[in-house]
């Protein structure tokens, strides 16, 4: 498998980060080394083994249905970057 | 008292032949006079420090002191802590000051521990040699022109140059074990779950795991007492029923039985270390342990499973940073998409945007099952080898690098070779197993060399009794680098 610099924008735009054509280049031959390593698993036999996304088997718990947080807007708006009327601003998004 | 453990500070304090406020002041000045050559610090604040060091003070007052009340602790700038800046070593969270507290924070701050400032990092904890820090690298206090190992390179190097006696680290894929070992200290990474997640900036949530790092298996023991617990916030907390993990410290170790995996002293492994955990395993043996040799064949996997599951989940993580709520916002944008890619571009450095950039495309549409799932495969196949192996002993041991700590510089421009020197940690995050370092001698250039245990799950009282019958015939661990 090789990455080309095409794929690598594809990919930073997919991860919305803004990237250089220079460092789409620096990039992509990083990145294709270390897609070198990872390849490695793929002449693994894996049938049949159970995929494991948690070392312990432990179902996720289930909480009771009742208000647990109480209001922090003002604490976690003071380190926005822009906030108003308790809202946080952003570019218009709708025209 | 800059020398003393936990436990020696513990015992003043309680005998009040010193204050906390004169323990926080000696360790404040001796930072005030290193950190600059070190960097192991990126926040330290005298007047927050003083001030719950006279809480402290106070609490004793009233006959209101706990074991640690009043022990000063660093802390891994991971952690959030209401009221300091907590920038995970970023940019993007340099302006960031945490409106709340992490769980091991609460902890601490319940025991009376006081922060003596906030160490530096890897960015988000993505890095094994403390060099992909926003504010610079750590240096080695044994060589300054080594690499003190990370992620958790500013709490081993504060730890090892006696800017404070303990502190706490996290471990993804040996964030905690590799730089103690570079740093001759003591550290350990629980069992996944054992230490609540809440609160600590989120890397890849499948491994992440916070642990103390300190100059004893004994300080560890007891920080672990503090921090360890179910903690409802964290989905993947585990309720157990509360462990004191001194219990064990004082056993024998007639009859233990230590496993030495065949593939970690294979091909790849240096002289020097070799030759350390030999003379390490050759101690245990004279107390009593007995060795069998296990085979964990699926090791070398470990690190393409490792460095698809990592940035996969990390990719995921750190989507939060768009610079809305929190964070770095670029200054100019032209629209919202723009203001995204901007702020995460200025924000990000190149290390973690690399691994953001692998997620990413391990987990877009086509490629999950080849890479996400795969590597979920494999790390069963992992998980298995060490189920097999604990059938045959009670802990296993090995060593935690490759080499000792490498120079500053020295493979900062290779991604791939700095990936491979972790081989012998990131499969016991991988399987969720606890693992610690414990410093077992030195190099022949000087510098710090660490044994790595790893236990069975929950096998932390048992790992901490091996360690801590190891540093009763051994005094690596009260070494210090000449500074």
């Amino acid at each position: 498998m090789s990455l080309t610099h095409q794929d690598v924008a594809r990919i930073a735009r997919l991860a919305r980060i803004a990237v250089t054509d220079e460092e789409i280049a620096a990039t992509g031959a990083q990145l294709n080394n270390i897609f070198g390593l990872i390849e490695k698993m793929q002449a693994v036999n894996t049938d049949g083994i159970e995929p494991m996304a948690h070392p312990q088997d432990v179902s996720l718990r289930l909480r009771d249905d009742v208000v647990t947080e109480t209001n922090h807007r003002d604490a976690f708006q003071a380190v926005a970057p822009q906030v108003a009327a308790g809202l946080f601003l952003v570019p218009k998004v709708i025209e | 008292m800059i020398n003393a453990t936990l436990k020696e500070l513990s015992a003043a304090l309680a005998a009040k032949s010193v204050s906390s406020a004169e323990l926080a002041g000696q360790f404040l000045d001796r930072i005030a006079a290193l950190n600059p050559t070190l960097n192991a610090f990126i926040t330290v604040d005298p007047e927050k420090t003083l001030a719950e060091a006279a809480a402290a003070d106070a609490a004793r007052a009233a006959g209101q002191a706990g074991l640690l009340t009043g022990v000063p602790l660093a802390i891994k700038d991971i952690f959030c802590q209401q009221g300091w800046k907590t920038s995970c070593g970023s940019k993007m969270l340099d302006n960031f000051i945490a409106p709340y507290d992490a769980h091991v924070i609460e902890r601490v701050r319940a025991a009376g521990l006081v922060t003596i400032g906030r160490t530096n990092m890897d960015e988000f904890a993505m890095g094994s040699a403390n060099e992909n820090s926003y504010y610079g690298p750590v240096k080695n206090p044994w060589d300054l022109a080594a690499i003190p190992g990370g992620s958790s390179g500013g709490s081993a190097a504060a730890v090892a140059a006696r800017l404070a006696p303990a502190a706490l680290g996290t471990d993804t894929g040996g964030s905690i074990r590799q730089p103690a070992s570079h740093c001759g200290i003591t550290g350990i990474k629980p069992t996944y779950g054992v230490v609540s997640r809440y609160g600590m900036v989120a890397f890849a949530s499948s491994l992440d795991q916070g642990g103390p790092m300190a100059q004893t298996a004994e300080d560890c023991a007891l920080l672990l007492n503090t921090i360890a617990g179910f903690d409802g916030r964290d989905s993947t907390s585990l309720e157990r029923p509360t462990e004191d993990y001194t219990r064990e410290l004082g056993n024998s170790l007639s009859g233990l039985k230590v496993g030495l995996p065949r593939e970690y002293f294979a091909a790849g492994l240096s002289a020097d270390v070799a030759r350390v955990i030999d003379e390490a395993v050759a101690q245990l043996k004279k107390l009593g342990a007995e060795v069998v040799e296990v085979s964990l064949p699926n090791t070398e996997l470990s690190i393409p499973a490792y460095y698809v599951i990592a940035p996969a989940e990390a990719s995921s993580n750190l989507s939060r940073y768009d610079g809305v709520r929190y964070g770095h916002r670029a200054a100019e944008y032209k629209d919202l998409v723009d203001m995204y890619e901007k702020s995460r571009a200025e924000g990000f450095g190149a290390e973690v945007k690399r691994r953001i950039l692998v997620g990413t495309y391990v987990l877009s549409h086509g490629y999950y099952d080849a890479y996400y799932l795969k590597a979920q495969k494999i790390r069963r196949l992992i998980a298995d080898d060490f189920k097999k192996a604990f059938e045959q002993c009670d802990v296993i041991l090995g060593p935690v690098a490759p080499t000792a700590a490498f120079n500053i510089g020295e493979k900062s421009n290779d991604p791939v070779e700095m990936y491979l020197s972790d081989i012998y940690t990131l499969s016991v995050n991988l399987a969720g197993l606890p693992g610690m370092s414990v410093p077992a001698g030195f190099a022949a250039n000087g510098r710090p060399i660490g044994l790595q245990i790893i236990g069975n799950y929950f096998g932390e009282a048992k790992m901490l009794n091996v360690a801590h019958q190891f540093q009763q015939a051994t005094d690596w661990h009260r070494k210090a680098p000449a500074l």
